[in-house]
């Protein structure tokens, strides 16, 4: 038998752990995807939307987008959006599969977050060699 | 008379939320695919290449279904953001339109790109 419970302090001080560093795989994927998503609303939509509008509308349009992604900044920021874009949709397909039960279990869900990260990263390395 | 009574906290009142989100991922997620496929293996040179990608009508479409997938998807997870960290009722409202004002622009922007010209 366990003793009764103590109460709960009348005033407490919330706990707040901000390192990134203390959360387990999964918990990294959760954050990481929300704040992928919080920017892929803005500003890299409205971003890529200016880009398409240039690209497409004409010639002189192409070429100055794709003279900015001359530049080894500019490619490492793209390299970096996409990235955002290839975490959001790798831990988008992880909880799809969570919700239909798939994987659900501790050390199963701790894999595939690391699969999630790996995926990440090499669709990230893939199209850097690809296009530069 | 039976009074409208409606329970303002069941959660319920999310699953059609919830489940839209869901099958406007998998839309999306299937864009996604076959144009990584496709600009990986066939990566288009210069700009009429890149214009005839986006000339016929089923790239119009479907690139026109991504978009409008992508703007109830964000509307829901900016929702979620906005509900978890911001608490004063006038800054949330704010916020929601902010970003339902910025949907609808961005989806009338991508139907001008992709017809308006």
């Amino acid at each position: 038998m366990s003793a009764a419970p103590t109460p709960r302090p009348k005033h407490y001080r919330p706990y707040y752990d901000l390192n990134l560093a203390h959360l387990p795989p999964p918990g990294l994927v959760s954050i990481f995807h929300r704040i992928s998503g919080l920017l892929l609303f803005f500003p890299i939509v409205p971003t890529l939307l200016c880009f398409m509008d240039l690209a497409l509308g004409s010639q002189a349009g192409f070429d100055r987008v794709h003279g900015w992604f001359e530049h080894p900044l500019a490619k490492l920021v793209a390299a970096a959006v996409f990235w955002a874009y290839a975490h959001h949709f790798y831990a988008g397909i992880r909880f799809l599969l969570l919700d239909l039960h798939w994987g659900i279990a501790k050390a199963a869900a701790r894999s595939s977050a690391l699969a999630v990260f790996a995926l990440g990263a090499l669709t990230t390395l893939l199209v850097a060699w690809r296009y530069w | 008379m039976k009074a409208y009574r409606k329970n303002p906290v069941g959660a319920h009142y999310g699953l059609g939320d919830w489940l839209l989100q869901r099958l406007t991922a998998v839309v999306m997620a299937l864009f996604t695919i076959v144009m990584f496929a496709c600009l990986i293996v066939d990566a288009p040179h210069g700009y009429a290449e890149w214009k005839a990608i986006f000339s016929g009508m089923t790239m119009r479409i479907a690139t026109m279904l991504f978009i409008a997938s992508l703007l109830y998807h964000a509307w829901v997870g900016m929702r979620d953001i906005i509900m978890d960290y911001l608490g004063a009722t006038s800054v949330r409202l704010t916020a929601q339109s902010a970003v339902g004002f910025a949907l609808v622009a961005y989806l009338v922007w991508a139907a001008a790109i992709l017809w308006g010209r």
